[in-house]
């Protein structure tokens, strides 16, 4: 392309074309001005708001502490968009290079990014899930509504999956004062993200706070009064759940069926990209014109052995977004990998809970710092020898050298004395991973694809 | 004023619940919370927050850019040049 002065044209008056007008596609937007793209520059999304935080909905808005109105994401820097709101991407067209709309607009772009995240699983029985008082938790309006069924005090909320979005807003239910039950298939809290070992100090968490949780059970139905409004759920174990807020947190869908029919790999575990963000069309072959971040995508990490990694991180989407808007406007030799650690923070019943790197890749675990009964603790997780990702409850000073020792390899069990290391710290046990199929809600970390041994044995041909 | 704290960045060292104390507050040891719109009358204090913060996780937007980005986002939605 270096020759023909083609990447020198689109810089000067290309035309830019992003899918999804949230965190990644905005940071994205941002970041390409900031490297000086001078062409047109076109922002899609079908929620009718500007780009706004979805970690404060389940958070400072619950809490009362802010309203989900007011949850717009500052600029950082003027993007000279033209914004296309309120209306959904509903085809693509790659020999054309066309997005089709909702409205049945078409836009040309000559580069796409597609950052259209994922949404909140909906409850599997659509009538029941339509029931008054039965909500999902993704968007700002998701979150207006639910703070104001809060607001109305309810007798009693039942959350249904207790993962990190589950779990915050049960604990901020219970600072509100308010009756909770949780019910979640896997055997703790958090065990799809986190693992056994620390899924049971979450558990110890919720009851210490007055949650009802209830673990190993499943929602068999809700149950609605004449009215049309959720009464009650029925559970597994035969028992029954009175609750007028029903709150249904079973983890996320890729938003990815737009592009069904397109030639692109797209569908349901995410859009695959190259590492440095260039989706793959369903043939395997990489495209040199689209590219993903954020929620939606899936890329391959040389610290995870090269398996695709999605992550529903409010970081990665910033970090990916950054580099496919560099990569986007690069020569093919300037291009950089997307090799962000991955990062997670959650806030819930005042306790600050953070992770880096792939907990569920680990099968070890080791308790370096702290004791889990003080919920002030750090943890390491351990995969074929070496760590592989660390947890922190109360303890996040410690988690940027935890990360140097995800990135060099670092070998586990480590070797170090760490500051406050107790007995129950020197020896790795199993970090207790439920199978991924288990747990209520989603892991919020998901791992595909081939590792480089698969490949192996994948291409030696069979007649040798 | 808008503003974003990058809190897988924020170690929860607590400067900014003490230097604005109406938009900044800690939440147990160190889980931080915040006012993600916060009133124009904190913005002296909102700045002091940002210039002391450890890590450099809080951003807020520039005072002028406010306005034109709520601008933007009244644009008609559907139906367009295109
Ligand atoms: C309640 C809640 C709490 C969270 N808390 C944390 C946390 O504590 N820590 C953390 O690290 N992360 C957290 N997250 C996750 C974080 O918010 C996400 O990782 C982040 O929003 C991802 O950004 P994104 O731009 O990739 O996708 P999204 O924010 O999902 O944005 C995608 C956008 O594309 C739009 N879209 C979809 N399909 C189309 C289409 N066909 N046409 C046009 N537009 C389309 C969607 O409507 C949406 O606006 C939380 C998320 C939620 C919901
Ligand atoms: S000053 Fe910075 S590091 Fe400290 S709590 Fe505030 S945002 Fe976090």
């Amino acid at each position: 392309m270096s020759g023909d002065g083609t990447l020198e044209h689109l810089r000067r008056d290309g035309r830019i074309v992003v899918v999804g007008a949230s965190l990644a596609g905005l940071r994205a937007a941002e970041t390409m001005r900031e490297k000086g793209f001078a062409g047109s520059l076109t922002m899609i999304g079908d929620e009718p708001y500007e780009p706004y935080d979805r970690p404060p909905l389940s958070k400072q808005v619950l809490l009362g502490k802010a309203t989900a109105e007011h949850t717009a994401l500052p600029r950082r820097r003027e993007i000279d968009a033209e914004w296309r709101l309120g209306v959904p991407a509903t085809g693509l067209d790659m020999a054309a290079r066309r997005v089709r709309l909702g409205n049945g607009d078409e836009v040309e772009y000559d580069r796409l990014l597609i950052a259209t995240g994922v949404r909140a699983r909906p409850w599997p029985n659509e009538e029941e899930g339509a029931l008054g008082g039965v909500f999902v938790l993704r968007t700002r309006d998701d979150g207006a509504a639910l703070e104001r069924a809060l607001s109305a005090g309810p007798r009693r909320v039942l959350v249904i999956g207790a993962g990190f979005t589950g779990s915050e807003i049960a604990s901020a239910c219970r600072e509100r004062g308010l009756p909770v039950t949780v019910a979640e298939r896997g055997a703790a809290p958090l065990v799809g993200a986190l693992g056994g070992v620390i899924g049971e100090v979450a558990a110890g968490m919720h009851r210490e706070n007055g949650v009802d949780l209830r673990t190993g059970v499943m929602v068999t139905g809700l149950e609605g009064d004449p009215s049309g409004r959720v009464r009650a759920a029925h559970l597994s174990d035969g028992e029954t759940i009175e609750a007028d807020v029903v709150v249904v947190s079973l983890g996320a869908q890729r938003n990815t069926e737009w592009l069904s029919g397109s030639g692109l790999g797209a569908g349901p575990r995410g859009i695959a990209c190259d590492a440095g963000c260039r989706a793959f069309d369903v043939r395997g072959i990489v495209t040199d014109d689209i590219f993903v971040a954020g929620d939606v995508a899936r890329s391959p990490h040389a610290l995870f052995g090269y398996q695709f990694l999605s992550l529903e991180h409010w970081g990665n989407a910033v970090a990916q977004a950054e580099t496919a808007a560099h990569n986007m406007l690069s020569e093919s030799v300037d291009r950089l990998p997307h090799l962000w650690v991955p990062g997670f923070w959650s806030s819930q019943f005042g306790v600050n809970i953070k992770s880096v790197g792939v907990p569920p890749m680990g099968t070890e675990i080791m308790i370096t710092q702290g004791s889990r009964d003080e919920r002030r603790f750090a943890a390491v997780y351990g995969y074929q020898g070496r760590v592989i990702a660390a947890v922190t409850f109360d303890n996040c000073r410690w988690l940027p050298f935890y990360q140097r020792q995800i990135e060099t390899g670092a070998p586990f069990p480590v070797p170090f004395e760490t500051v406050d290391r107790r007995p129950e710290g020197h020896k790795p046990m199993s970090a207790d991973f439920p199978d991924p199929s288990v747990p209520t809600h989603g892991p919020t970390i998901t791992l595909s694809g081939y590792s480089p041994a698969d490949r192996k044995m994948t291409f030696i041909p069979a007649h040798h | 004023m808008r503003l974003v704290v990058d809190l897988n960045r924020c170690q929860g060292y607590a400067q900014c619940a003490f230097l604005a104390p109406d938009v900044f507050t800690m939440h147990g040891e160190e889980s931080l919370l915040y006012d993600p719109e916060a009133l124009d009358e904190h913005r002296e204090d909102v700045a002091r927050a940002v210039a002391a913060c450890p890590v450099g996780a809080i951003l807020v937007e520039a005072a002028t850019s406010d306005a034109r980005a709520a601008r933007t986002a009244r644009v008609p939605v559907s139906g367009g040049a295109w």
